[in-house]
């Protein structure tokens, strides 16, 4: 395997929660948004990252992202550890490093122009540049993520909810970055237009050699765009392998019920396909369950899940697996 | 037949002018029937609810026929079409918290259904709303009932708005995008549990969604709307494996599949239509693949085919489906 | 179609001449032009302006001089009339109340501009730096600011006039203090929420650095409430220095301000002088009037909630 550009070792995320009427020095709670993650992203590779609400992703992307800071564990971009840096050394890698948001007109500021938007991160990154190399760096940009150059005046609620997405992403590959983090990039899109930005994204992620991180709660989207899944619970990392298996081959409970969960377009495979719909509601993360997280809703669950976390297991070529109990089950087949 | 809709339209006045959000649409529903609305934004589909539930915002005006049961819905007075919502149609919403009151208990919003339309003492109001939520499977109902709105998660809000929406036990339950803001193992829980009530109580259902998958899923028939105007309608198994319209087609394969490998995704090009501009003949127009030189000028009839399928389409099936 | 196609169809169109976006604040004017209160209101303080600035042009006696003539007869003769000059009458001194009431306008005028002034400017940047810094930061200036406000300032100020004198400076100074406290709270509460939002996470995700993530996402976010504010804050300053001055502490003869005009007026009414008192009266209670219609009309035009 080539050296990976993103390597993640046992990073965690904790905030503090204050309860509501708390005395100013009583020590706040932890709120464990994230645990112990730990995979490795190859140059060029697309990884998914799939969960519920809850679930930590959001937090993970911004963890690498640097708008959260971390409480554990490494974040290691091309070899340097970005969690151990102070924010002005942090500064210099954010050209590489970019995100875009799950609302795409929230993310764009209401009173600044489409094109000054796009040029932002050059102004911040590359000041020496001439007023019309940067137009014309805004407007090829523009070209390229299917947007008019000549609409580079209007304002962002000019545009409807696809044309901002798309807004968005120009802004975050102007300064070419070598890895972009896309966090539930089309969820909050409609179906004709979620197709599009998706195309948009891997065709631009296939020209410029980007490495991505897709976040979404859609698994049938992340698998379509990744070539490698990762599948949280509760802030903790529940299984990963590469798309195809994750699909065809879960091992993990949890991994099993959440794609029994996934509605298929086919009136026929919809009726004939086994559930296992899980029971109960999502524990508190201020008070997670011992051991392995997911026990208080898995079908599987024995005694000894409770007393100690599960192991990572390697079952096959880059697929892990967090649970002793695993067993590959295709639910998607149709039993004939 | 319980619903039968004709010719509806519904306008909205705004200072750039009017708007129009429904163009008629005819449809009709049977008892124990049900029919998923699907449609993107701006496709007219949550109007046409609120239209028959009496419901549109104030600036709204709604023209046409909805018959339910014999009677004429847009003619009732404000009065009577409470009484009718109340006590025959229940309705569901995306956002639970909008139709529960943040400040009262779930027990008394719930027993104030019951003691208004059905004249129950506030003790047997109490008793039958703890069996309902019995039915929509709340864990200790009994003691829960006494708990506020905030106090649940949004899986068991949406739990208990469909308590709500049953306790008159309504002919008919209209759900706008009831799983939407929900995760998806918490769909799967709530459409399973909108079908066990189906089933249990015999209620007619009608799905608002704009996902596809719950759609195959759960309902009889597909109603595919665009524009505000009826594209194709069928019984959901020939609408999905042999979309006749290219807009249903079209949905169909931008949709991933979780089932399949597809290496691109179809998409549709442009965007979801201006409401306040709408060409003259078909609002697809600007969108289809298959368009020719009538399409713009002049609206396609919807036909019946296949005796129980509808289309809008001045293409000739044959070539849609090849 | 796909998006090859989508992108052919661009290429083609890059000759397009470059459109002009409609922004939000254009939006606003829009909407602000359509509110006929609201217009009525900026023809008023457009015309209590020109009044303040061109009157002393258009009176025919100088503001502090005394018309001996009319001494004993003020009553008969300072009748406001065209022939004598004195379009408004004379005061009890007998000095022309046309050229005191256009510079008791000036200075009302000046004072509410002031306070406002210094309430967007200190107020805006003191509460969005709070709001955006957060934590300790934000905890340590906001207390600051409820410190300052717990004290009763009616009290400091009327010590510091009489302590330092009774002049303008120190009745301005005195208003600037206090005018950007509630400014600061208003403009930090919004700076949590504007904060918050994803366009922020973008640009410190980018690498902007935070003065200018400040001046450049924040404030102008701010600015629709704070104009708003502003110009409530405006007739609020007014008042209060009409109180200052109608308690005798504030603006001192020979100049004037509306507050003493009326103090003046009102004091004199026993007399049968009423025009002392209707004519500051009028241009106080319209100018407030207007300011309150404008703010209202802003408010209408720059609600986030209509966009």
């Amino acid at each position: 395997m080539t050296e990976p550009i993103l390597s993640l070792r046992d990073l965690s995320v904790t905030f503090d929660v204050r309860p509501r009427g708390a005395w100013p020095w009583t020590a706040p709670l932890k709120l464990q948004a994230v645990s112990q993650m730990t995979f490795d992203l190859a140059p060029g590779e697309c990884l998914g990252v799939v969960g519920e609400s809850g679930s930590g992703k959001s937090t993970l992307a911004r963890a690498i992202v640097g708008t959260v800071p971390s409480s554990g564990g490494q974040i290691n971009f091309e070899g340097a550890d970005l969690a151990a840096m102070t924010p002005r050394e942090r500064r210099v890698h954010r050209r590489d490093v970019q995100m875009i948001f799950q609302d795409p007109l929230a993310a764009l500021n209401p009173r600044m122009t489409v094109g000054d938007i796009i040029a932002e991160p050059l102004v911040t990154h590359e000041p020496g540049l001439s007023r019309a190399d940067r137009k014309s760096r805004v407007q090829d940009m523009m070209k390229r993520v299917g947007l008019l150059p000549n609409l580079v005046n209007r304002y962002p609620h000019e545009f409807s909810g696809g044309q901002c997405q798309r807004i968005g992403i120009a802004r975050a590959l102007i300064l070419k970055p070598k890895l972009l983090i896309c966090d539930e990039p089309v969820s909050a899109l409609d179906v004709s237009v979620q197709a599009q930005v998706v195309n948009l994204l891997r065709e631009l992620q296939r020209d410029m050699g980007l490495s991505m991180i897709f976040i979404a709660h859609d698994l049938s989207v992340v698998k379509h765009i990744s070539d490698r899944i990762v599948v949280m619970y509760l802030g903790r990392q529940m299984e990963t392998a590469d798309a195809r298996t994750i699909t065809t081959r879960p091992e993990h409970p949890y991994t099993q019920a959440l794609i029994s969960s996934v509605p298929i377009p086919d009136p026929v495979l919809e009726r004939k396909r086994p559930r296992t719909t899980l029971d109960g509601e999502l524990p508190s993360p201020i008070s997670p369950p011992s051991g392995c997280v997911f026990r208080t809703r898995c079908p599987k669950a024995q005694a000894t899940c409770a007393q100690a976390l599960p192991p990572m297991l390697e079952v096959g070529p880059g697929h892990r697996v967090a649970c002793p109990y695993h067993q590959a089950e295709n639910v998607l087949a149709v039993s004939a | 037949m319980l619903l039968d809709i004709d010719n509806l339209r519904v306008t909205f006045s705004t200072a750039d002018g009017d708007v129009n959000a429904v163009n008629g649409v005819s449809f009709q529903l049977d008892q124990r029937e049900t029919l998923a609305i699907v449609g993107e934004s701006g496709s007219g589909k949550s109007q046409t609810a609120f239209a028959l539930m009496g419901l549109l915002a104030r600036n709204g005006r709604a023209t046409g026929q909805v018959r339910f049961d014999g009677t004429d819905l847009l003619g009732l007075t404000p009065s009577k079409m409470n009484k009718v919502r109340s006590n025959q149609i229940g309705m569901i919403f995306q956002d639970p918290m909008t139709s529960l009151n943040p400040y009262i208990r779930i027990s008394e919003q719930m027993a104030e259904v019951l003691t208004l339309h059905k004249g129950m003492s506030k003790k047997d109001a109490i008793a039958e709303s703890i069996h309902m939520l019995d039915a929509v499977k709340i864990p200790d109902a009994r003691n829960r009932i006494r708990s506020f709105p905030h106090e649940f998660s949004g899986g068991m809000r949406q739990r208990i708005m469909i308590a709500m929406s049953l306790l008159c036990r309504p002919r008919l339950l209209i759900a706008d995008e009831p799983t939407t803001a929900l995760d998806v193992t918490v769909q799967a829980q709530i459409m399973q549990l909108l079908a066990d009530i189906r089933d249990d109580f015999g209620t007619a259902i009608i799905l608002i969604t704009h996902d596809l998958g719950v759609v195959a899923g759960f309902c009889d028939r597909t109603l595919v709307l665009y524009g505000g105007q009826i594209m194709e309608d069928g019984p959901t198994d020939p609408v999905f494996a042999d979309p006749s319209h290219p807009y249903t087609k079209g949905l169909l394969r931008a949709v991933p599949r979780l089932d399949r490998d597809d290496d691109e995704l179809l998409t549709i090009a442009g965007e979801p239509p201006d409401m306040s501009r709408l060409p003259q003949g078909c609002p697809f127009t600007a969108r289809c693949a298959y368009v020719q030189n009538t399409c713009a000028h002049i609206p396609p009839e919807l036909a019946t085919f296949d005796g129980n399928r509808r289309r809008a389409c001045h293409v000739p099936k044959s070539e849609v489906s090849a | 179609m796909t998006y090859s196609s989508d992108a052919e169809r661009l290429l083609n169109a890059t000759h397009l001449a470059e459109v002009q976006g409609r922004s939000l604040w254009a939006d606003a004017r829009a909407r602000f032009l359509r509110n006929k209160a609201a217009m009525v209101g900026t023809f008023i303080l457009f015309g209590i302006a020109v009044f303040a600035i061109f009157g002393q042009f258009v009176a025919q006696h100088e503001r502090d001089m005394i018309d001996f003539t009319l001494i004993g007869a003020n009553m008969q003769k300072g009748v406001p009339s065209i022939e004598t000059g004195h379009f408004f009458g004379t005061d009890a001194n007998g000095r022309d109340l046309f050229a005191r009431v256009v510079q008791g306008t000036q200075i009302s005028l000046m004072v509410g501009i002031v306070g406002a002034l210094v309430a967007v400017i200190v107020g805006t940047l003191y509460g969005a730096i709070a709001g955006y810094a957060g934590g300790r930061t934000d905890n340590i200036m906001m207390r600051i600011v409820d410190v300052l406000m717990s004290i009763p300032f009616m009290f400091v100020l009327i010590l510091m006039l009489v302590i330092f004198g009774r002049s303008i400076f120190m009745l301005f100074l005195g208003i600037g203090l206090i005018s950007w406290l509630d400014m600061a709270r208003i403009a930090r509460g919004q700076t949590l929420t504007i904060k918050n939002k994803e366009f922020v996470e973008v640009a410190h995700a980018t690498g902007v650095a935070p003065f200018t993530i400040i001046l450049r996402h924040i404030v102008p976010n701010l600015l629709g409430i704070v104009i708003v504010y502003a110009t409530l804050l405006v007739p609020q300053m007014i008042i209060f220095e009409s109180f200052i001055s109608f308690l005798g502490l504030g603006v001192q003869e020979p100049n004037t301000s509306l507050g003493a005009l009326i103090s003046e007026g009102s004091s004199n009414m026993a007399y049968g002088v009423m025009w002392q008192l209707y004519f500051p009266l009028a241009f106080f209670v319209l100018t407030i009037f207007a300011f309150f219609f404008v703010g209202d009309g802003l408010r209408d035009a720059l609600d986030p909630k209509d966009r």
